[in-house]
């Protein structure tokens, strides 16, 4: 089951090889009765308004002139003039560039750390890889309240409060477990057959790992490696906490500077959310079948 | 051997590794391998296993590790703001706090603040799971027949897992907004009263977790249709040819096949939900009052809202909930034994 949900993109071959079968269809050959058929198209087309339409309309809000900004109006006169603002009179760039290098460190590290734990617990059988498979799961569940105080008041003892070395550190706690716990998941789907034939060649694990497995695992890493980002990325509870002033806080503490509990500077803050989810969303398209994939491959062979 | 489909390679890739190591299999198990040979049997079979989850151990070690054991200790102390060693300029002030046993868990649980979070968060977690479950279940099912425009709804549904979360829900804050919200003007338009989206308990608790549910969707309902589709159509054929109904096929071949990928995507879901902090955080702050407030969201307000900051407090909750969810997992673990579940 694991590695199946891998099979995805085979989906189109399942098809072909048994003409107009589909799961739950009422009948046999390919035949669906109008009604069904609207039925079917009507709630998928009203699932997707409501799956697009929070973020299709910070979109038109974003280009609205600030007057307008919380109107029920289309967009009437589009306007740049919010993301003028917000590059030119507020820290975005800053905050930008906080979580980059915060989120990009982290990842970089954190795949880097857990590849091979990722490999062994794959591969091999050894007296620790239980307890090891479980402290992971159950890293992966801690609530960071448990972890968040005393961190805090470690990051406080070295100096490191308020500095992105100090977030990194932070979020290593939670990115290396769940890297170890993706690469698990796809280095589970390749075959073993190629460590034999390593191994075969004379490889030691080491060399095989290094030589056959990584190179093949790439696609694996680069999902695992834009996932942590991602979670990095979107963190709020530590980098709320750890990070003050204007000049160190990332994006998710950034934009909470626009949203006070009285007034909210809508314009400018549709605008961050635009520019902050686009990228993300580009890379994410690409990465999405995959991410499903690796997880729920790693939890079920666990 | 020769049938290597793509399916059964994780299974293939289980059963080949141990022909490839019998040597370390052979002993069947860690304990039975360490009695028979000793350590230094252990470690000349095992060495590069260990190598390779060193660094992980290590790391977890210190950075996972250490804290989680002083998060305990402070648990058990009298630790806050005013009493913890800080630097103030460039005087270090000391720390003053003291060891208190369990006064920090008696104060807690005789608190009935902990059980009305208590019952907030599971009533929170179970509703999210559920209606993501359910939701994600049935939009998977749609999405897995074969019509036009497939792609494109399939593309729509996944969008809000591409947005940072952070984002979606502030998004969601600009729409429940109560007096220019477009919620409440669409509903003026229809002549309805506007709705006090955050500012009522009721209201706030229904609002958090429509987004959670929303947030939660798109993973919900991919990890469904990978499992949906691969389960083999001459199932559903032979189903047919037997007469059963569509219903019958949905109970007796789609939810059997979905089973082992529906387990895992509960169980991550609902540690995840119990412990999602940004959605209550950012959308109500725990409020109006302390409505929405999560276990967790409780914990993170003794420690950075109150004042003073309660170190030990907080700590004191981050353990509940850690024992909390153990138990959960323990549970879960044991009733997926029962079913013959490998995990």
């Amino acid at each position: 089951m694991a590695a199946s949900t891998t099979t995805a993109p085979t989906e189109a071959g399942t098809t072909a090889a048994t003409p107009g079968k589909a799961p739950g269809k009422v009948r046999p050959r390919g035949q669906r009765s109008p009604l069904a058929s609207f039925g079917l198209h009507a709630t998928l087309a009203a699932a997707a308004v409501i799956a697009v339409f929070p973020v299709l309309w910070v979109l038109l809000t974003s280009l609205k002139p600030a007057q307008h900004a919380i109107t029920t109006d289309f967009v009437k006169d589009p306007t740049l003039e919010n993301y003028r603002y917000l590059v030119e009179e507020t820290s975005f760039f800053t905050w930008f560039g906080n979580s980059l290098l915060v989120a990009g460190i982290t990842t970089v590290l954190g795949v880097f750390i857990a590849a091979t734990t990722g490999y062994a617990v794959s591969r091999f059988r050894f007296p620790g890889m239980k307890p090891l498979m479980w402290t992971l799961l159950i890293t992966q569940m801690f609530p960071m309240a448990i972890l968040i105080v005393p961190l805090y008041n470690l990051m406080g003892q070295l100096g490191l409060l308020n500095q992105p070395v100090g977030l990194i550190i932070t979020y290593l706690t939670i990115a290396v477990p769940f890297c170890a716990w993706m690469m698990k998941g796809f280095f589970d789907t390749i075959p073993a057959e190629i460590d034999e034939s390593g191994r075969v060649d004379g490889l030691t694990p080491f060399g095989t790992f290094w030589r056959l497995i990584l190179p093949l695992a790439r696609p694996g890493l680069a999902v695992t490696a834009f996932y942590s980002f991602i979670t990095a990325w979107g963190e709020v509870a530590y980098a709320s906490a750890f990070m003050v002033g204007d000049e160190n806080l990332t994006l998710a503490g950034g934009l909470q500077t626009f949203v006070t509990q009285y007034t909210a500077n809508w314009g400018p803050m549709t605008a961050a959310s635009v520019l902050i989810a686009i990228p993300a969303a580009i890379f994410f398209v690409f990465a999405q079948r995959h991410l499903v994939a690796g997880m729920t491959a790693g939890a079920t062979k666990g | 051997m020769a049938a290597h489909t793509s399916q059964s390679v994780a299974k293939a890739a289980g059963d080949e590794s141990d022909v490839a190591r019998g040597r370390s299999r052979r002993t069947d198990g860690p304990q039975r391998a360490a009695n028979r040979g000793g350590l230094k049997r252990a470690f000349a079979t095992h060495w590069y296993a260990w190598a390779m989850i060193a660094p992980v151990v290590l790391v977890l070690g210190i950075i996972i590790g250490w804290p989680l054991v002083r998060g305990v200790y402070l648990s058990l102390t009298d630790a806050n703001e005013r009493n913890v060693a800080r630097t103030i300029g460039a005087n270090h002030i000391e720390a003053t706090y003291t060891f208190v046993g369990l006064d920090n868990y008696t104060a807690v649980l005789s608190d009935p603040v902990f059980w009305q979070r208590l019952v907030w968060t599971v009533v929170w977690t179970v509703a999210c799971v559920t209606v993501t479950f359910a939701l994600g279940l049935a939009l998977a099912n749609m999405l897995n027949r074969d019509f036009k425009g497939r792609a494109f709804y399939r593309m729509a549904l996944i969008l809000p897992w591409a947005v940072p979360g952070f984002v979606s829900v502030f998004a969601w804050r600009f729409l429940f907004n109560r007096d220019n919200g477009i919620l409440n003007k669409l509903l003026d338009g229809g002549g309805i009263a506007a709705i006090p989206w955050l500012d009522d308990p009721t209201w706030a608790k229904l609002s958090v977790i429509t987004v959670n549910v929303w947030l939660g969707i798109p993973f919900m309902m991919v990890a469904l249709l990978g499992g949906l589709q691969s389960i083999p159509g001459e199932l559903y054929e032979a189903a047919e040819m037997d007469g059963a109904t569509t219903w019958q096929r949905f109970r007796h071949i789609t939810l059997p096949g979905l089973r082992s990928v529906s387990m895992t995507v509960i169980l991550l879901s609902t540690i995840w939900t119990f412990n999602m902090f940004p959605v209550i955080f950012l959308l109500t702050r725990g409020g109006p009052g302390d409505s929405t407030e999560i276990l967790v969201t409780q914990a993170f307000r003794e420690a950075f809202v109150s004042s003073p900051r309660d170190f030990a407090g907080s700590a004191t909750w981050g353990v509940l909930i850690l024992a909390l969810l153990m138990i959960f997992a323990l549970v879960y673990r044991r009733a997926l034994r029962k079913q013959g579940e490998v995990w």
